[in-house]
């Protein structure tokens, strides 16, 4: 269970973390509490993987060419295409998900040309289904999370 | 060549010191009393300049926001459900920007559709404490859209097969 403090950390900070010399001491004063507190607390939350990390979440959709991609694969044959596509160093994300297509991975490559032949591997190697949908427009605005606390 | 070197050449033209920032942040500041006077340290430049580009690249979009970043998971969103949506293409920015300010939708994009085998040209990635929880949220999602909801589907992750999360690597 989570105490007042590590609540509003985290409420409060998914987003706009002071840039200045003493961050920390800048949201300790917003909180009512000390640095130390504000540190330790961090520290405690990262510890215990309740946050990933404190610090910038980086647009990578601004490095390169990326996009999703959906293959739809015999359940039995899952594994073995996976680890295959899972191979490439520009595939970073790969879920497995309940549907006929039910293999999406990303695939990110410095340019498009590139994020082609990836694609065109894998599309000849496996012969399954393919579905390759690039994001055209994001909106989601990205504010962080809301958390319902459970009691 | 690594997403660094593309984001420095290609794209925002990053100098060396914004892609070396970024290597020594991505995984989180430093939890001293002064993290940045200590990448300043670390870099060998001056902790002022550490912070003015960092608050460039914040106001560039490189950075899109600094953050306690929550684990989801952890916190109890146990089910996620990507759910797709076939709403008309007129519509589709609008739409998409009311679903992506939902408080249980993480991210929303407009993608494109591929008929016949595909037909949904919007995903809302939409958390939940349950599978039933995460139900409830797709009935908000379809009220909201009323006519404009032309189909839906969601898809639960079964398994996690790969994640790789730091993709800035130093250059070789």
């Amino acid at each position: 269970m989570m105490n007042q403090l590590e609540r509003s950390l985290l409420d409060r900070y998914q987003r706009g973390l002071p840039i200045s010399a003493t961050p920390w001491a800048d949201m300790a004063q917003e909180l009512g509490v000390s640095e130390q507190e504000v540190l330790s607390t961090l520290q405690k939350l990262r510890e215990q993987k309740f946050i990933t990390r404190v610090g910038p979440v980086f647009d990578h959709h601004r490095a390169g060419s990326s996009t999703l991609v959906a293959l739809a694969v015999p359940p039995e044959r899952l594994e073995e295409i996976a680890d295959f596509i899972n191979q490439f160093d520009a595939v970073n994300h790969n879920y497995a998900r309940e549907h006929e297509f039910n293999l999406w991975f990303v695939v990110t490559a410095s340019d498009q040309a590139q994020l082609q032949s990836v694609l065109d591997t894998i599309e000849c190697a496996t012969g399954m289904p393919m579905l390759n949908l690039p994001m055209e427009h994001a909106y989601h605005i990205d504010l962080g999370f809301k958390l319902a606390w459970q009691e | 060549m690594s997403a660094c070197d593309l984001l420095c050449d290609n794209v925002m033209q990053l100098a060396e010191c914004d892609r070396q920032l970024i290597e020594l942040t991505q995984g989180g500041l430093p939890l001293v009393p002064q993290p940045y006077h200590e990448l300043a340290r670390q870099m060998g430049i001056s902790a002022d300049e550490v912070m003015l580009r960092i608050q460039r690249m914040q106001d560039n979009g490189v950075i899109r926001r600094i953050a306690a970043v929550p684990n989801h998971y952890k916190l109890g969103f146990r089910a996620n459900g990507m759910t797709v949506w076939n709403v008309p293409d007129e519509k589709v920015s609008a739409l998409g920007e009311q679903i992506g300010a939902l408080d249980f939708v993480s991210h929303c994009y407009h993608r494109p559709r591929h008929p016949p085998l595909w037909h949904y040209n919007l995903f809302a990635m939409v958390h939940g404490a349950s599978r039933d929880d995460v139900q409830d949220h797709i009935a908000a999602i379809a009220r909201l859209l009323g006519d404009d909801n032309h189909g839906s589907d969601v898809l639960f992750s079964t398994r996690i097969l790969k994640k790789t999360g730091l993709r800035i690597r130093a250059r070789e």
